[in-house]
Parts: C-alpha cells; structure tokens; sequence
C-alpha cells in the first residue's frame, strides 16, 4: 500500500478537464422532528474525481448521502444532477437517473453468480417477442459483457464469473458490489464505508477499483472513517461538523491531524484556504 | 493502475484466490452445491437399485406405472410449492386449496350441469384466488406465510367441508374432467395423461425459472430480500406472483387429482399439505429460499413413493414407511444445512 502514495490526486487524467459538476448540492437542509439532521450543506461532486465525505457520528454523513441517493426527501435545498434539477423521491429513480449507491449491507445475492449480481434488476433481455414478453434473458450477451467489464477494470481477483457470490470473500464480494456502480453508464457512484469489514489487502484492492471507477469518469463519493484509506484514495475531502459542512480539503494541502481538528472543531479553514472549485 | 505492484509483490494473492486444497468431502460439498437436484437424484437411483434387488416385483413395469401415478398429484402441487419455498415462504394451505378447487370443478360440473372445460377453468380461477389471497396477506399485510397459510389452511378447509356439505362427489366415468385419469399405455408400461400433464407443469416452470428475468428475480429474492429490493427488484411483487403461480400449479393438480380419485373429495387434503413440503425438502431445495430446483422437487416425490411401495412390496410393516419418510426429510435438510456452509 506504501506505493499508492506515488500515485498523487492530480496524477490521473480525469481531474483537470472538468468544470462543470456532474452532482451539486445546494443548501440541503433535513430535520428530524426538533433535531436538525442538515443545516444548508453545499456539496460539489465532478466528473472523475473521488470526493470523501468525513465527518464525526452525528455530523450528518449519512443524512447528507441518503438525500443525495434519493433514500431521504430533504426538507429543503436543491439537487443538480449534470445541470439537471432533480427531486428524487426513491432510490430507484435516483438510480434511473445514474446514482449508484453501495450501502454497508453488502447488497448481493449470495446464492447467484457475478455475472448474475452484476446485472441484478438490469437484466439484458433477448431480442423480439422473447425477450419483452416472456421476459427471457440473454444470459450468453450477460456473461459475455460482465467477463469484458470485469476484464476493463483490471480486477483480477474475480477469475470465473460463474462462481456464485457466497463462495468468495469478503473483499471480493465487496468488488462486486462496488463493479457493479460503475457498470450501467451511471455518472455518480456513493460508496458508504465499502471498505469497513476488510483486510489491509482486501482494503488496497477496493480502493484501487475506486480509483478506477473514477479513472473512467465517474464521480464518486466515499465516506470512510479510516483516514489514511480517505488520504490515500480522495482528491478532496468534504468535512461534515454538527449537521453543516466544516470544510472542503484537499489531502495536498491539509494533514490528517487537520482533517481530525475541523471534524472536532478545533480548526477552522478560511474559505480561501479550501478546496472548494 | 495506481498500483501495479499489488499483484506481483504479493504472492499471497494467488494462494488466496485459487480453491486451496480441498480434502475429497469439501470436494463433494462444492459439487453438491453447485447442483442441487444431485443429492436428491442420487438417493433415488440407490433406492431404486435396492428395492429392486430386496422386492423383486418392484421392477416389474405395471408396479414402475402404477408407483409414477401415484406421484401425480403430490408432484404437480410440489411444483407450486417450490416456487413458494425458493422465496423462503411455505405454504401449508396448498393441498386443501387443491381439494376446493376439486370440489369446484367436479359439483359444478355433476350437480349444476356446467360444461366439464367450463368448469375446470372455474376451478382454475379459484385455485389462482386461493394463491391471490396468501400473496396479499403475505405482501401486504406483512404476516409471515406460516402464519397466513396456517389460518388459510383451515379457512379453505372450512369452506370446503361446507360447500360439499362433508359429501364425496363422484363423476360419470366419461367426464372430461376425469380425463387426466385416462390411461395411456406403451407396451406393459401405462401412464395416465394425469402424469403427463405433471411433468408438462415440471417442464414450463423448469424454463421459466431459468430463462427468465422472473425466475431470475425470484430467486434473488428468496436468496436475500434486501438485496434484491436494493437492486431494484419490485420484490413485492414477485412474492405476490410466486403465490400466483402456485395456485396456478394448484388448479391443475386439482384436475389431475379429479381423475386419480373419479370425482373429488372433501376430506383428502390433509395429507398432500405436508406431502408437497416433503418433496420439496427432500429434493434439495432449501427452506431458506434461493437455493434449489423444481426438478428436484419431483425427484422427491419420487423417493418418497418409492420407499413406500418398496417397502411395501418387501412385505414390511406400512408404518415403517412413515417412518422411513421422517429420516429421509431430516436428512435431506442436515444435507442442505451441510451444503450451505460452503466455502471458497
């Protein structure tokens, strides 16, 4: 892992074209009865970039994701998706739209393949009458494109996609679940603690399949608690504090130590210090 | 990309990822695993063999025809019941929900004069009623199906018992409803279309269940409700479709049970209740959803049958049979319990 230091933000090639956001936040606000959840957070994600979402319990990580993957209505603020204005009222038309999102609970079927999980609720159909009416699927077309995407993304741990899911580890059912983000031309992937129940070398391989979603262009958001997994792998890093957001940094301009202090408060970065964009 | 060296510094990944050594057991485990219905195919091969070598009129082709007759009924209402088994759901009500259907059929068609084809789809559309009635309650009411097809089970009782007021009905031997009871016959070999029509019913769900994104569906959803859901799957909907399709698979085995019998009657479905979940037990599909196949199911029926008329055949005492049941199911289950604790 010691060699992925060499491999800087700025090193891929997807991070200095974009200017225009792929998802941006504006002034999200959720309350929970009397309790405030979000208090007005902006959030900026860009095409090929890994944004790391941080932040202590309670400073409204998971509030803030679940109104972005359409899991939460927010109470006000509102969402671009690629410019677009949108208000998603379930996951799945946030998914519809191109929002993937990779819960804690890994979401496969362990009794299935990988190609079967791959293309789980996205099945290709067979052409014509078979395939709209009676529903048949097109398993040779599945297995063929799901060996050739797994193929792309260099993940080399998933040999035979005929395996089913039960049958590998955790780390490898983990690649599964984040491949499949990246897999149905979605622009945006939310990646909740992907990396929580794995081994250090389980861990390196998760995140380096992040980097390669992002390498292809996708915006990604991790949240992570595991600080040096967040400084090894995100190009900025949005700091939730209290509900709001503290601070947006970049791993080249501001240590882990810095990152702790404006999560418990102890620091506060001047906006011309951040990494807004 | 970053990191190029993970995969050639660490010879560890390869001793990881390639299946270890595997001791011949967990060999068998993972071929097991792989194909469900072979455990079950096995057993009934080796029963097959055995009962054939201690009775010796086992084998002989009248007690072969009469032995798959006697599997009709149980095994198309197995069909129903795997497919509400493999989404981790049971459903005790199936068999007296046959028997309404049955009773449907058969006094509409002796006691009002209606049309046997008429009568039959009547009959069909109960038994899809029945199955309707366990997916709401079951969807959306959220009640666990044990709980819902235990009260169903003795609500379609009551109704039933009522509806013939406790009478048997017999049909005119010439009834087209008692056309699956027909027997077709090949050489010494005689099948009724009863059987026929079974594993016609065995055919279409095997295919559908394999071909297609519902049969895909459903066993994600058997296999891990939430996950499914979180891929998009409207699993409430395919838990709803499952017991659709079951009653679908119940009207049929009610025609096949009308022949069997020359008629229907009010007090036979107690037994096929637990009969279909012994089949589907014994044919290796897992009571915790998404694991196992229809076939199986019929195999299953087929071990049990053949235990009892082997038994039988050797001149042991009838209760051994049950007794010999009773193993096989906890077997069956110890087995998949077994296979399900496969690992890399």
């Amino acid at each position: 892992m010691t060699t992925d230091t060499v491999d800087t933000p700025a090193a891929h090639p997807g991070a200095a074209p974009a200017t225009q956001p792929i998802l941006e936040a504006e002034g999200m606000v959720k309350l929970f009865g009397r309790v405030v959840g979000l208090r007005g957070v902006d959030l900026r994600l860009f095409p090929g970039e890994v944004l790391a979402v941080i932040g202590d319990n309670g400073a409204g990580k998971s509030t803030l994701i679940k109104c972005l993957s359409g899991a939460m209505i927010p109470d006000r603020g509102t969402l671009q998706l690629d410019g677009q204005q949108v208000a998603f009222r379930s996951t799945q038309e946030a998914r519809t739209a191109g929002i993937e999102t990779v819960y804690q609970t890994l979401a496969v079927a362990p009794a299935l393949d990988i190609a079967s999980n791959l293309y789980l609720g996205r099945e290709i159909r067979k052409s014509g009458f078979a395939g709209s009416v009676l529903r048949m699927l097109d398993t040779v077309a599945m297995k063929k494109h799901a060996e050739q995407y797994i193929k792309d993304l260099g993940i080399s741990t998933l040999q035979n996609i005929n395996q089913a899911v039960e049958t590998l580890s955790g780390g490898q059912r983990q690649i599964v679940a984040v491949a499949r983000t990246g897999a149905f031309g979605s622009k945006v992937a939310i990646l909740d603690e992907p990396t929580a129940a794995l081994g250090v070398r389980e861990t390196a391989q998760v995140l380096r399949l992040v980097r390669d979603l992002r390498d292809k262009g996708l915006g990604v958001i991790l949240i992570s608690h595991n600080m040096p997994n967040v400084f090894e792998t995100a190009d900025r890093i949005h700091v939730q504090r209290l509900g709001g957001r503290a601070a947006v940094i970049s791993p080249k301009t501001h240590s882990m130590q810095d990152a702790v202090a404006i999560m418990t408060g102890a620091m506060v970065v001047p906006e011309e210090e951040q990494s807004l964009r | 990309m970053s990191d190029p060296t993970t995969e050639t510094e660490t010879p560890a990944s390869a001793a990881d990822l390639a299946p270890a050594n595997h001791s011949p057991l967990e060999r068998l485990q993972h071929i097991l695993h792989r194909s469900p219905a072979l455990s079950p195919l096995i057993v009934l091969v080796a029963a097959i063999i055995v009962f054939g070598i201690v009775a010796p009129n086992f084998l002989r082709p009248q007690a072969l025809s009469l032995l798959v007759q006697q599997v009709a009924v149980v095994g198309a209402l197995a069909v129903g019941q795997t497919v509400i088994i493999l989404t981790a759901g049971i459903d005790l009500s199936i068999g007296i929900a046959m028997v309404l259907a049955s009773l449907v059929m058969a006094k509409l068609n002796h006691d009002h004069g209606v049309p046997g084809l008429i009568a039959l789809l009547i009959g069909i559309v109960v038994a899809l009623l029945t199955g309707l009635l366990n997916g709401v309650l079951v969807t959306r009411l959220h009640l666990p199906p044990f709980i819902v097809t235990l009260g169903t089970f003795s609500i379609f009782t009551a109704v039933s018992l009522l509806y013939a007021a406790g009478q048997t009905v017999s049909l005119d031997p010439n009834a087209f409803l008692l056309w699956t009871g027909k027997t077709l016959s090949i050489g010494s070999v005689s099948i009724t279309w009863g059987v026929i029509l079974m594993l016609l019913l065995y055919a279409v769900v095997s295919w559908v269940l394999r071909t297609t994104a519902w049969g895909r569906h459903l066993y994600a959803t058997g296999d891990d409700v939430d996950a499914a859901d979180l891929a998009g799957i409207s699993t409430k909907r395919v838990l709803l479709s499952a017991y659709v399709v079951a009653g679908l698979t119940v009207g049929i085995a009610a025609w096949i049970v009308c022949g069997r019998v020359g008629g229907a009657d009010p007090n036979s479905g107690l037994n096929y209740n637990l009969l279909s979940i012994t089949a589907v037990v014994i044919g290796g599909t897992s009571l915790f959803g998404g694991r196992g196949l229809v076939v199986g199911s019929l195999i299953g029926a087929l071990i049990v049958q053949v235990f009892n008329s082997g038994l039988a055949l050797a001149g042991v005492d009838p209760n051994y049979q049950v007794l010999a049941t009773g193993i096989l199911v906890i077997l069956a289950v110890s087995v998949d319990q077994w296979i399900r604790r496969v690992k890399a």
